[in-house]
């Protein structure tokens, strides 16, 4: 492998009933910096059936370049279909960074191409530089649990790629004035090749949680002590409209299902006022929560680590302390309408 | 006859870790070596699935010699069979050249009795990447399925399953070739207790162990930190954020003083209050 051969950043470009989905849009913000940092192109692969009109969107949130597989094979998300095209890909231009989202079908994605082209790979990234002159992708991430960060570097193999988690990044303001070019690649794969087929795709019917697109978030802990305790909170989050979530001990004691698990396993949020009440604070709970616009501690534990973490902290029984912000918010906002 | 094989890995209890705030590194002493908890549920399922179809239920793991405590807890579980691979030349590897290695020990455990599944953890507790069960499938050209949360069935005759893959708001029913392999979501299943004659036999169980001669591995440059294209430059511990201001007073002056503050930002209330959607099932 000659490392002068690869140029450029790529973005893998996720897309979901018609849209670009807000990670992928997240990584041509990212990719854009590295890429001016290093003087070269940015460009994003675009994958699917009937598509190609999304790849003027991506040029308008910062690419100059978008390589375009579009054909009924590419209909629905496989590893295999998918991941040939972005091989074939790759080998043809030689990008020197690849950038997935941390979705399921960006990890799915990203795993299998890294095994093929026998490069490295990090996962579930938060923090993206690179070295201007060497060109060395440094990826940060959380590891062990979100007890340590540690960066990761891929010094001999090329592509450097990593997945990165939503949010972590910030997308440029769409701009329909940008500039770029959209190149349709050949697609030379068969139906009878591929060895997985999707026979249904089922939608939930309930709406689905979107903890990490909520701005307002209360979520409880282990000191809730139980179901009652987030009926609770979950009225409280009904009165100022804010999404329920819970840490890893709420959730594995059942109390709150596991898609409103907030931190390492769970998910990151980035809502402008997070509430954590009866949260002891753990580091893998932090990292899910800490770029939280305003956070407020709520918890009998003067010592509870989530007063590091806060802005305002409450020392006291959430039982106590969460019917009576219920009802003075209530009054606040009550009087709020009549006066204003 | 199914033969399933699992890949397990012995982790620390990241729960329980504590890191050495002189030197910031991790007090590995301080946490319990445990059976990856996702691994856990790989390994239930393929005893469910054996259950159901019959067959056998082999587990692998890559790891110093004290693993062999992981691979008891999956014989407690209900595995059958268990390999250890272990050797110093496998130390420092990250994703891929451990699907390299644990590859080289599927094959070997194929060529005893050939294997019609391959069932992952969705990702261990402690590299957090979920890397691994992919590169296996693709080193073994074999389809990788990942978020599985359902095995709908297994029809060894016709070389087919049928799987569901849990997506971000349902799920896809995938229908693939055999053998394939699977890594599952912890919902899964649940693990119930384990059953006295399995608990006596993984007391006393001894696994298979393999060094890199047993598994007929010529090249070493695959292997371990050599075999590793990816390298931990630097490590630090997460920035812990500055203690807040902590709301003094009776509860009720603490609340008020809240309210205060959060008015500040009504607008957001007002605006979200017509969305209010709470979460309690």
């Amino acid at each position: 492998m000659n490392i002068e051969d690869y140029r450029g950043i790529w973005v893998f470009l996720e897309h979901k009933e018609g849209a670009i989905v807000p990670v992928s849009l997240e990584l041509l913000g990212a990719g854009r910096r590295l890429a001016d940092k290093r003087g070269v192109p940015l460009s994003g692969i675009l994958i699917g059936d009937g598509v190609k009109a999304l790849a003027s969107e991506a040029v308008a949130y910062g690419a100059e370049t978008v390589y375009v597989y579009d054909a009924p094979i590419f209909h629905y998300y496989r590893t295999e279909s998918y991941m040939r095209a972005v091989i074939a890909c790759v080998e043809k231009y030689k990008p020197e960074i690849f950038l997935y989202g941390a979705t399921s079908t960006g990890k799915d994605l990203a795993s299998a191409v890294a095994t093929d082209l026998a490069t490295g790979l990090t996962a579930d990234t938060t923090m993206l530089d690179v070295d201007a002159e060497t060109g060395l992708l440094e990826a940060s991430r959380p590891a062990f649990g979100g007890n340590i960060m540690a960066t990761i570097l891929c010094k001999k193999d090329r592509p450097q790629m990593a997945t990165v988690r939503p949010k972590v990044v910030r997308a440029l303001d769409r701009d329909p004035g940008r500039t770029g070019e959209i190149i349709e690649e050949p697609v030379d794969l068969r139906e009878e090749d591929i060895r997985t087929k999707v026979l249904d795709i089922v939608r939930h019917a309930v709406k689905k949680v979107r903890l990490d697109e909520a701005d307002i978030i209360v979520a409880g802990g282990k000191g809730l002590g139980g179901r009652a305790g987030f009926e609770m909170i979950d009225a409280f989050a009904r009165r100022i409209g804010a999404s329920v979530g819970g840490s890893r001990d709420a959730v594995e004691a059942g109390w709150i299902e596991h898609a409103r698990q907030v931190g390492q396993t769970g998910v990151t949020v980035t809502p402008k006022i997070y509430f954590a009440i009866g949260i002891s604070g753990a580091i893998q709970h932090l990292v899910g929560m800490q770029n939280s616009g305003l956070i407020i501690a709520i918890n009998k534990d003067p010592n509870a680590a989530i007063f590091g973490a806060c802005h305002y902290g409450i020392v006291g029984d959430a039982f106590e302390i969460v019917p009576m912000l219920t009802e003075a918010f209530d009054q606040a906002l009550r009087e709020e309408v009549e006066h204003g | 006859m199914l033969h399933i094989v699992a890949c397990v890995k012995q982790v620390p209890d990241t729960k329980i870790i504590k890191m050495n705030p002189k030197t910031n590194t991790m007090d590995r002493a301080s946490a319990p070596a445990i059976l990856n908890p996702y691994d856990a549920h790989a390994v239930e399922e393929a005893v469910r699935l054996k259950a159901r179809y019959g067959g056998k239920v082999s587990v692998v793991t890559m790891g110093p010699p004290p693993a062999v405590k992981a691979i008891r807890k999956c014989i407690e579980i209900g595995a059958d069979e268990g390999y250890l691979i272990t050797d110093r030349a496998f130390a420092g590897a990250d994703t891929l050249a451990t699907s390299y290695s644990l590859t080289k020990a599927i094959e070997k455990i194929g060529t005893l009795q050939p294997i019609d599944l391959i069932i992952c953890g969705k990702m261990t507790i402690d590299g957090d990447t979920g890397q691994v069960g992919p590169g296996i499938a693709r080193r073994l050209d074999i389809p990788p399925l990942t978020s599985v949360n359902k095995v709908v069935e297994i029809d060894r005759v016709a070389g087919q399953a049928i799987v569901h893959r849990k997506l971000e708001d349902g799920y896809e029913v995938i229908q693939t070739t055999l053998p394939c392999l699977l890594s599952v979501e912890k919902e899964i299943n649940d693990i119930p207790y384990s059953t006295l004659p399995n608990m006596m036999r993984a007391a006393r169980y001894q696994p298979v162990i393999w060094s890199v001669e047993d598994l007929g591995i010529v090249d070493r440059t695959k292997l371990g930190l050599k075999g590793s294209p990816t390298i931990v430059a630097k490590v630090w511990p997460p920035e812990k954020p500055k203690g807040g201001e902590m709301l003094q007073g009776s509860s009720e002056e603490q609340v008020n003083g809240l309210i205060g503050i959060l008015m500040q930002k009504k607008e957001l209330f007002h605006k979200s209050s017509a969305t209010a959607e709470g979460g309690v099932q």
